[in-house]
């Protein structure tokens, strides 16, 4: 089984984010990159698919910067096997023009799944995973949290709204991988060794036109100042009344 | 002349809440650049009834687009049926809720259609006759402002952003046809959670609890409480989620639901910046923690600082006077 996991890398989620002079990034002074949290679901899910079937492989692709070879050897040490660096310092806004670069160079892969992570950390687009099987023209599941294949057929659980939607689709297909699907590995030493010496294939890459334009970043807006009602269940009292006369929520 | 197409979603039959969130805001979109809005349905027989509801919210025409196929959420077969009404109605922009089916469905839209996407939108506007959009990015750390620079815009809607009125406009039925495309992916069922059909991210209430709660069985005390309220929903922290007390359709926070409810009650979660960026955007935030230092209270419009165990029952106790009286 062949596998593609497109990773991204991104700031930790415990990263306190500042605007960059250009006011439409952040500053990445003193970030600490990683990679991102739900990519790490799906490559969990591609290292446990090419074990049970006791053969194939499993590549790493993402779309970033020269430093994001890094990230690819953190799914290196956990046992990916080679990678696909589409080198590019700025990634468009438009989900869309990362998909198309994405898209074109899976085609021909002969990939039997192409995996994702349900969103990344970083714009929250939740978008080139379906993008990108919607290029294809390949079955496309996203947020998957339960994953069975046999054969060439496949039936994922996704999480909806009160409930569970039980897909079933065909190989080759793209999946995004939710919180939940499988439990990620801790790199063993004998992994981080052999990840130096993985290859990263580095291709350079044009975007098609992003019609997107980020006009701002800003901090979100500032929560008004809070208070202590009280200590203790004596203070519930005059809780419930400022909920109902102040705050007209109950 | 532009028109929006507002894109709904129905549970059998029946129009969801955050369906109107969405008409609504193509509505005031509409408005400012002096067009009209066109709602589609896209279900199995049975939709008809959808017309009055999402007329009162901004609907001009209602178009159905009915099929079999179309009761459960059919991928292929919704997006390419949204494609080929949005190219034959040369729409400014395409709304859908940024709900699991709508954060599936708008993607596959915009490359369809070959058009820009904005994800999990907060505010739309219009500048120099642009459509512009803002939108929560680093899970809420900070606040993207795009401008569309292709055409339809392809927007998802946070839910629970958009205060619905009344519009009063007419909502004529119309039907139109569903697209037949060769079925890639097939929904077989749909199972229903044992925890209800109230989602954390829908719900206008949400009680959530963290590790103060000491075990998953003092989950009862936020149960209770989230039952006083009667709308809402329990949360958790990622603390207990990844301590497998609770499921993780309930984690609120960056590896989970981003959620803007009108109340927050946050009984023993200290606030952690990933837990923060989750519920920032609620109207009202109460925390109930011992720690007085904890980072909740920052964001917290109300707190109580005590013991949960003895606050929270009382708390539930006031709840249910209230709203009984």
């Amino acid at each position: 089984m062949k596998i593609a996991v497109c990773i991204k890398r991104v700031p930790d989620t415990e990263t306190r984010i500042r605007i960059a002079g250009d006011g439409v990034s952040i500053d990445e002074a003193g970030v600490k990159f990683v990679l991102n949290p739900y990519d790490e679901y799906a490559v969990e899910e591609a290292l446990q698919r090419r074990e049970k079937a006791g053969a194939g492989e499993v590549v790493v692709v993402t779309l970033g910067p020269e430093a994001a070879q890094e990230t690819m050897r953190t799914a290196f040490a956990l046992g990916a096997d080679r990678g696909i660096l589409l080198k590019a310092d700025a990634i468009p806004a438009d989900a869309l023009a990362v998909a198309k670069a994405l898209a074109a160079e899976l085609k021909d892969g002969g990939y039997d799944l192409v995996l994702f992570g349900k969103i990344a950390a970083d714009d929250c687009s939740q978008a080139v995973g379906p993008m990108v099987g919607e290029l294809l023209g390949l079955p496309c599941v996203t947020a998957v949290t339960k994953l069975e294949i046999e054969g060439g057929a496949g039936v994922a659980h996704r999480e909806i709204e009160g409930g569970v939607e039980v897909v079933a689709f065909a190989l080759p297909a793209v999946l995004s991988a939710e919180k939940g699907l499988n439990t990620p590995r801790y790199p063993a030493l004998k992994g981080i060794m052999a990840a130096k010496k993985k290859p990263i294939e580095v291709k350079p890459v044009t975007f098609a036109a992003s019609h997107l334009r980020v006009v701002a970043l800003e901090p979100p807006p500032a929560r008004k100042e809070g208070r202590i009602v009280g200590e203790g269940p004596g203070a519930v009292g005059e809780l419930v009344r400022l909920l109902r006369e102040e705050a007209k929520v109950l | 002349m532009a028109a929006i197409l507002a894109v709904t979603e129905q549970r059998d039959g029946a129009v969801r809440k955050v369906s109107r969130e969405v008409v609504w805001a193509a509505r005031q979109l509409a408005d400012q650049l002096g067009g009209t809005v066109d709602a589609l349905v896209l279900g199995g027989s049975g939709v008809d009834a959808a017309g009055a509801a999402l007329g009162d919210a901004g609907a001009d025409r209602v178009l159905v687009a009915a099929d079999a196929a179309f009761a459960r959420y059919a991928p292929d077969g919704y997006a390419a049926t949204v494609a080929a009404r949005a190219r034959a109605g040369s729409y400014a922009a395409v709304i859908v809720a940024a709900t699991a089916t709508g954060k599936d469905l708008a993607p596959r839209i915009a490359a369809l259609l070959d058009a820009p996407l904005a994800s999990d939108v907060t505010a739309l506007g219009v500048e120099n006759g642009t459509v512009t959009a803002a939108r929560p990015v680093y899970a809420g750390k900070a606040i993207q402002r795009v401008a569309f620079e292709g055409s339809p815009a392809v927007v998802s809607l946070r839910p629970n952003t958009f205060v619905v009125g009344a519009a009063g406009k007419g909502g004529a039925m119309e039907q139109v046809p569903a697209a037949r495309v060769p079925v890639r992916v097939t929904v077989r069922e749909v199972k229903a959670s044992e925890q209800g059909a109230l989602d954390v991210a829908e719900a206008d209430v949400v009680v959530a609890g963290g590790r103060g709660l000491k075990g998953p069985e003092h989950f009862q005390l936020v149960e209770d409480l989230a039952k006083a309220f009667g709308n809402a929903a329990v949360g958790a922290s990622r603390a207990v989620v990844d301590a497998g007390w609770r499921p993780h359709a309930e984690q609120v926070g960056q590896t989970g639901k981003t959620v803007s409810p009108t109340l927050y009650v946050a009984l023993g979660i200290s606030g952690a910046i990933q837990h923060l960026a989750g519920m920032r955007t609620a109207k009202v935030i109460v925390a109930v923690n011992r720690d007085k230092d904890a980072p909740i209270f920052k964001a917290a419009d109300y707190g109580i600082v005590g013991d949960l165990f003895e606050i929270v029952p009382r708390f539930t106790e006031e709840v249910r006077k209230a709203k009984a009286g």
